[in-house]
């Protein structure tokens, strides 16, 4: 079943040419000799939200996790096909490429918030000490900058050096945020963010997406229908590790093209 | 973008090297315990397998090196570690069932699991003083082969204990609510089913424990056992009524780690070879019966279909 | 009814490990009290020689734990040290072929008896160290001390080991996700997760090397000198009770009773320990 790509000119602009940060192309994937995915086109627009959904088991967290190399840190699995990255057009999955060098240019946040057991400055902090950064007035700096950008800060900014384990679970995750945020990714994934928080604390990320997308490309996998209607431009609807449509969300959700899609998004499974 | 990527790339190559030489010390490290039981059990085998013969297993030790065996020490062994089985095993599965199937969560039970847990960490030595100044004097047990079966039965019994329950966690819950839904009674469930699942994991504590108390030295030193032993303690059974006898408990004994104890002390080189082939057959033992339990312990990992 | 009677048979069974810790606190207190009848606590905490069996006799304790502190500092900054670093390496490094074989490998290790340790540090270690240091001595604290550090990794590593195992997948993955390596995640990350288990971990292996008996009694001569200098031969604790049951004390003599005084303050220490370490790993359970 061949994906059916809409290239679509950005929501906001008038551009006729839409500026991609990254590109999918022919991307299967396999655990061991189990198929997980199978042969994915699809694109990642420069500063816009993409989300992927699908009933449980459709892959889309595999799918996700290929964009920062997740899946090498456990052996047995290998990848087929590309993902370019943009402007300098690097294969993400190439032979040749160092995951760790991907990680440092493609943040993720997870399902569970998962702080470190430091304090919330270094916890947010960690992704530039692992670069090496020693500049103090630098990392300072950035910390804040980045718990501003995950609206973190005012809370948080009398109690830096406290334990983050102490945050409730949706300050948690918008500090896993201001984490990601603090190395000025080039792609943010979001791995099912809220699915552990309640519905306040959902609301409070989803409309954190709203902003960020202004900085960053998100690629956000949600279980949740509703959230992806209210948060993505563009969604990609999968099932059984197959890409079945991709395409602009007010479109995919109001005028599906494939049956499959309707069918899921109407309730008839899932 | 090009200048930061080359920056990266390069930061990311010096933290590689970090990985790679903690990798290699990691490795090292491992090899000085892989290369120090090398060289201890080659140490044992060139100096000790030329002294092993049918002679040194049914010799007694003696004052002349060559004619020395360890015929008593074997015995006594066998004697002491029979003695530790019988009494350890019911105790230790009992307790062990007892915290798991029966107990409530009150502060008997605490006491008892901070007991058990406490007991693991206490030093043989202090065993040894419980068993001279309890057993050997005040119950009057004398230094013998009683006292010293039940001084080791306490010291391996955490590690029974232990083994028990961890048999017994692994086993689902589903499978005593059958029983209990058929009508039996706790105590029908636990010797129907519990004990008999249960009872590969309590065999692994109960050779580990062993293994444990075969090489165990400062208790039997402390309770008294001599070491110059040229006699065997008395047969348990006799052609002749009554055909059971319980003296051997009350004898004089020595055991396999005190003979080898005995020799090393001795600054003669011909004794330290006797005392090389004591501690290789020491060493083969115990070998064989960690590894019996770990092989056991992994064919119940793999086989577990409840 | 006869369900009853089975319970309370099996609850005997159990309070039988509560017999014990009374039994052993019982006697030890029972000798002890004694001895400090005769022996004044205070000389005995403070005099700077043991000679128990001279007619000027004296009692003093410290010179018995000057051995022990030296013996198992040497083992202690061997096992620590090595116990630590394999534990990380087979945590996070080694593929899951090479931890397979090194945990049985290790219990193994851990499972020889320590009169062959004992034997090992006498026949074999000391005169490969006498190549490096001429002037070592036959019996010394050091052999003894290595051995003992190479006998208590395995405990060390064992445990440490399953505290980081049980540090969640999900914060390792956090971590690798910001572009870390596996030594800076082991290092950073893991490693402080899992502290108190490892702290408890290292005052096993504290309580270890306190308690260890036979190592010393064959290798490390047992004459009690005070001294901390590891190239000389001492008496430890545990080796000086051993010297006493090999001889002939009669029951009742203050010689007799020197062993139990021994043996109850070596049981304080190695309780302190244990309840330290017992602490310490209820926190890290709370924890996740």
């Amino acid at each position: 079943m061949t994906a059916i790509i809409e290239r679509v000119p950005s929501a906001i602009g008038t551009e006729a040419q839409p500026v991609l940060k990254a590109e999918v192309r022919g991307l299967s994937f396999h655990y061991g000799a189990v198929r997980a995915l199978t042969n994915i086109d699809m694109v990642l627009h420069e500063k816009q939200v993409t989300a992927l959904i699908g009933p449980s088991g459709c892959g889309k967290s595999t799918f996700l996790r290929c964009f920062n190399r997740m899946h090498d840190l456990y052996p047995g699995n290998h990848y087929e096909g590309e993902i370019v990255f943009h402007p300098d057009g690097l294969n993400l999955l190439g032979k040749g490429v160092d995951p760790i060098e991907v990680r440092m240019r493609i943040s993720m946040v997870f399902q569970k918030p998962n702080p470190f057991p430091k304090s919330i400055f270094e916890n947010v902090a960690y992704g530039l000490r692992v670069r090496g950064e020693r500049n103090r007035r630098n990392v300072e700096e950035k910390v804040e900058q980045a718990l501003r950008g995950a609206a973190l800060w005012d809370e948080v900014k009398d109690r830096l050096h406290q334990l983050a384990f102490n945050l409730s679970g949706g300050q948690q995750q918008r500090m896993c945020i201001a984490r990601a945020l603090a190395t000025d990714p080039e792609i943010l994934l979001f791995d099912e963010p809220t699915s552990a928080l309640d519905p306040i604390a959902t609301a409070s990320i989803e409309e954190l997406i709203h902003e960020l997308k202004q900085k960053v490309t998100i690629l956000i996998v949600t279980h949740n229908m509703q959230q992806a209607a209210r948060v993505s431009d563009f969604t990609a609807y999968m099932y059984l590790g197959e890409l079945i449509e991709f395409g602009n969300t007010d479109t995919l959700f109001i005028k599906p093209k494939m049956k499959q899609t309707e069918d899921y998004i109407t309730g008839r499974f899932g | 973008m090009s200048t930061d990527l080359h920056a990266i790339r390069a930061l990311i190559a010096n933290h590689k090297r970090w990985d790679a030489a903690f990798a290699v010390l990691g490795f090292l490290a491992l090899m000085v315990g892989v290369l120090t039981f090398v060289a201890l059990f080659l140490d044992m085998a060139v100096k000790g397998l030329p002294r092993l013969s049918y002679e040194f297993f049914t010799t007694f030790p003696s004052r002349r090196a060559e004619h020395a065996g360890i015929l008593s020490a074997w015995v006594g062994s066998t004697l002491v570690m029979a003695v530790t089985a019988l009494v350890a095993v019911p105790l230790g599965v009992a307790s062990g069932v007892y915290l798991e199937e029966y107990a409530a969560k009150n502060w008997v039970t605490d006491v008892i699991e901070i007991n058990i847990t406490n007991l693991a960490g206490v030093p043989s030595i202090i065993y040894g003083l419980l068993a001279l100044g309890l057993f050997v004097y005040q119950f009057g047990l004398g230094q013998s082969i009683l006292s010293a079966g039940l001084t080791l039965a306490l010291l391996i019994l955490p590690v029974v204990i232990v083994a028990t329950r961890e048999a017994i966690r692994a086993i689902p819950q589903s499978i005593r609510e059958g029983a209990y839904a058929l009508g039996a009674t706790q105590w029908q469930t636990v010797s129907d089913h519990i004990l008999p699942y249960s009872a590969a994991g309590i065999l692994t504590g109960m050779i580990i424990g062993l293994a444990r108390a075969i090489g165990e030295t400062a208790p039997i030193i402390t309770i008294g056992a001599l070491t110059f032993i040229a006699f065997l303690p008395p047969a348990p059974v006799s052609a002749t009524p009554p055909f059971l006898s319980f003296e051997w408990l009350i004898s004089p004994f020595t055991v396999m780690p005190i003979q080898m104890f005995n020799w090393t002390s001795r600054p003669e080189a011909a004794f330290q070879l006797n005392a090389a082939a004591a501690g290789f057959v020491l060493v083969i033992m115990t070998l064989a019966m960690n590894g019996l339990a770990i092989w056991i312990r992994y064919r119940l990992r793999k086989n577990i279909k409840w | 009814m006869r369900e009853r009677f089975i319970e309370l048979i099996l609850l005997l069974a159990a309070l039988v490990s509560v017999f014990t810790t009374l039994a052993i606190v019982y006697i030890l207190v029972k000798e002890s009290v004694v001895f400090f009848r005769q022996v004044p606590l205070w000389d005995f905490l403070t005099d700077t020689q043991w000679t128990p069996l001279f007619d000027d006799a004296h009692f003093g304790i410290m010179v018995l734990l000057s051995g022990t502190l030296t013996s198992s500092l040497v083992a202690l900054a061997l096992a620590i040290p090595l116990g630590t670093i394999i534990a990380i390496y087979l945590s996070e490094f080694a593929p899951f072929s090479v931890r397979e074989v090194a945990k049985p490998f290790l219990e193994l290790l851990g499972g020889v008896p320590t009169i062959v340790y004992g034997y090992f540090a006498l026949l074999f270690v000391t005169p490969l160290l006498q190549i490096l240091i001429p002037s070592l001595p036959g019996f010394n604290l050091l052999s003894a001390g290595i051995v003992m550090g190479i006998m208590i990794i395995p405990y060390v590593a064992s445990l440490s080991e399953d505290a980081m195992r049980a540090v969640p997948m999900s914060m390792r993955e956090g971590s690798y996700a910001m572009g870390a390596t596996r030594y800076q995640t082991a290092v950073r990350v893991v490693v402080p997760a899992a502290f108190s288990g490892i702290a408890s971990a290292y005052i096993l292996g504290i309580s270890r090397a306190v308690g260890e008996t036979m190592i010393l009694a064959v290798a490390a001569g047992m004459q009690p000198t005070l001294t901390f200098n590891p190239i000389e031969p001492a008496a430890t604790v545990t080796s000086y009770i051993v010297q006493v049951a090999l001889g002939d004390l009669p029951h009742g003599s203050t010689g007799y009773q020197t062993i139990f005084a021994a043996g109850l303050t070596l049981m304080l220490f190695t309780l302190a320990c244990n309840i330290a370490g017992h602490m310490l790993r209820r926190r890290y359970r709370e924890v996740y």
